[in-house]
């Protein structure tokens, strides 16, 4: 990493060879790689820390640390691939918001309150995932965060929620946070599942291909968790619908179905957590085609095995392309790095594949479990295209109800945008879009295509005024 | 709503003093606003602009903008996504009732 041209942006004339969007597992590896064969490449991410979502703030947490020991071996090994980041000549610029991209490659990239506007050869999009959205009664409610929320900041402030704690959703990162909390002091009041059962014999065809290579290894770990789980102490309802959050200014309890039943539970914070699905903006900014995933129920960039998309230029790694985990995130980095090399005239096809080989095996390695996860936890329909009042919109607070009369009438998803406000807040779509896709395309009798989801449009973040006002 | 952890890497870490709709807060440096906020025991951050009900933040990653808060005259920042430094005056929607 160098610190003088971090001080000296790379502006005016110079064109990177490339940049690189996101300092998760794949992002770092991608920029690594391209630093180590002479690249003069930028690596930039919103956060102040490289590490990205489950590798966040690891250079702060010592290991045998308290911190350390609740956030697991699977966390600390991040501090590997921050360390190699480090010590190579990449660019690094934190706290760093892409707020513009375009062909060509031409970005606008705001820091410390300066838009920055940089061209490159090469764009590899690492920006990650998010979680899905769970838009249930009442999760507008102060209180009411994700799993994914609580573990952020316990990872970057040692915070512990200090009021009873309900979780609900499903997943393995869902109970992976549950238990950091637990350990972390937290007075877990319940968990509840709503993964079904059903779905146990619905994802036994991909069992056996994740019983091979990597594939044991993550099995090992997902029944350990269920196991601790278990033994935890923490009330778990399994098999659980009709999710909803109780409260006036802020959340007291949550009310939910259980075998028939109709059950309360008080809670000072709710954690919710249905899986993770690629984050749309950049990619859908940048033009690229966006495909549906049936198995992940996401949309993800139309992308080559090198990850390149339908826009020249332009590579997309790890989740940002399709969930596959931080470790398949840094082997596709890596091969990302590979093709942009190659696309540069430094490597010849041939060498690009010779050097491609172990990281492409590696990547089928721990992609194996994959299939088994996506049918696992798939979500419910309820929490996809959600029923009634359920507000979808949090920022103009459209419900699914007006979204689904209008899709009804044969109107797509930028024409109910623009007729309820929808995907029009500061989120630009973030949190409605999933779910408004799903609704149009439903209404139509098919799956969902990826022009049913918003257009997305610049700026990706909102951008001062003043600052804007000085970039023209 | 939310403690620190015992025994914690960020004990380590100094203290930064910012304010929050006029009274003092004490943070740790590497803090984000949002994470500060909530440990000083803030529930709301923002009103929604269409139904006036109280927010506050629900993804902490830069995705929901329910934690926006104006931050040294500046208003609509995400909470989330920014670090806090000493003497940073921020207003919250309880500090600042007029606005969105
Ligand atoms: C909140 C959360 C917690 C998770 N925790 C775990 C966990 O504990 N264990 C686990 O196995 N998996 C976890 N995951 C799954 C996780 O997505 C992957 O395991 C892994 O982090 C993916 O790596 P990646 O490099 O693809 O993207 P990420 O690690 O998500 O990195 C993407 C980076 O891009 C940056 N970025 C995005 N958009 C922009 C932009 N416009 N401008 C600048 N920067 C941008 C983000 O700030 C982020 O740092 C978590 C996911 C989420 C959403």
């Amino acid at each position: 990493m160098t610190e003088k041209s971090a001080a000296t942006p790379p502006e005016g004339n110079r064109i990177l060879d490339a940049i690189v969007v996101g300092a998760g597992p794949a992002g770092l590896a991608a920029a690594t790689l391209l630093a180590r064969h002479g690249q003069d490449v930028l690596l930039l991410d919103e956060a102040a820390e490289p590490g990205g979502q489950i590798y966040r703030a690891v250079e702060l947490t010592a290991p045998g640390s308290r911190r350390a020991a609740i956030l697991g071996a699977d966390y600390l090994r991040g501090a590997d691939l921050v360390g190699h980041f480090r010590a190579s000549s990449a660019t690094y610029w934190p706290a760093a918001v892409l707020w513009h991209a375009a062909p060509g490659i031409e970005v606008l990239a705001s820091r410390a309150g300066t838009t920055h506007p940089l061209r490159a050869a090469a764009l590899v999009l690492a920006t990650g995932a998010i979680e899905r959205p769970v838009p249930v009664p009442g999760w507008t409610l102060p209180g009411v965060m994700t799993a994914g929320a609580l573990q952020i900041l316990l990872k970057s402030g040692g915070l512990v929620a200090d009021v009873p704690l309900v979780f609900a959703g499903s997943g393995p990162l869902l109970h992976l946070v549950a238990l950091q909390c637990r350990a972390a002091g937290a007075r877990v009041a319940a968990l509840l599942d709503t993964a079904r059962p059903g779905h146990l014999v619905g994802a036994l065809p991909a069992l056996p291909r994740a019983l091979a290579g990597a594939g044991p290894g993550y099995l090992a770990r997902g029944l350990v968790q269920i196991l601790r789980l278990g033994r935890s102490g923490i009330p778990i309802h399994r098999r659980v619908e009709a999710l909803e959050i109780l409260g006036e200014d802020a959340a007291r309890a949550v009310r939910f179905r259980v075998g028939g039943a109709t059950r309360e539970v008080a809670a000072g914070l709710v954690a919710l957590h249905e899986g993770v699905i690629p984050g749309q903006n950049p990619a859908r900014l940048l033009g690229c085609a966006m495909v549906w995933d049936e198995g992940q129920v996401a949309f993800r960039p139309q992308a080559d095995a090198w990850g390149a998309t339908s826009v020249a230029g332009v590579w997309v790694a790890g989740d940002a392309g399709g969930i596959v985990g931080a470790r398949a995130a840094e082997h596709q980095g890596r091969l990302a790095a590979l093709d942009v090399l190659r696309a540069a005239g430094r490597l010849e096809a041939a060498g690009r594949d010779r050097l491609a080989a172990g990281e492409r095996r590696a990547l089928a390695d721990h992609l194996r479990i994959r299939g088994l996860l996506d049918r696992l936890y798939r979500p419910a329909d309820a929490v996809r295209r959600p029923a009634g009042d359920t507000v979808l919109c949090r920022c103009e607070a459209v419900t699914a109800g007006a979204v689904r009369a209008l899709a009804a009438e044969g109107l797509g998803a930028n024409q109910i945008k623009a007729a309820l406000r929808c995907g029009m807040g500061p989120c630009q779509g973030r949190l409605c879009g999933p779910a408004v896709a799903e609704i149009v395309a439903a209404a139509r009798g098919r799956a969902p295509e990826g022009p049913d989801h918003y257009t997305i449009r610049p700026p990706l973040k909102p951008v001062p005024l003043g600052e804007l006002a000085r970039l023209a | 709503m939310f403690g620190r952890l015992s025994g914690d890497d960020g004990e380590a870490s100094g203290r930064v003093e910012i304010r929050v709709d006029g009274r003092p807060v004490a943070a740790r440096a590497g803090d984000s606003v949002a994470g500060a906020l909530l440990a000083a025991g803030v529930r709301r951050f923002r009103r929604s602009p269409v139904t006036g009900a109280p927010r506050a933040p629900y993804c902490m990653m830069g995705i929901c903008f329910e934690c926006l808060v104006t931050i040294d005259g500046q208003p609509g920042r995400q909470a989330c996504m920014i670090a806090v430094a000493p003497g940073m005056d921020v207003r919250t929607a309880e500090g600042d009732p007029d606005r969105d």
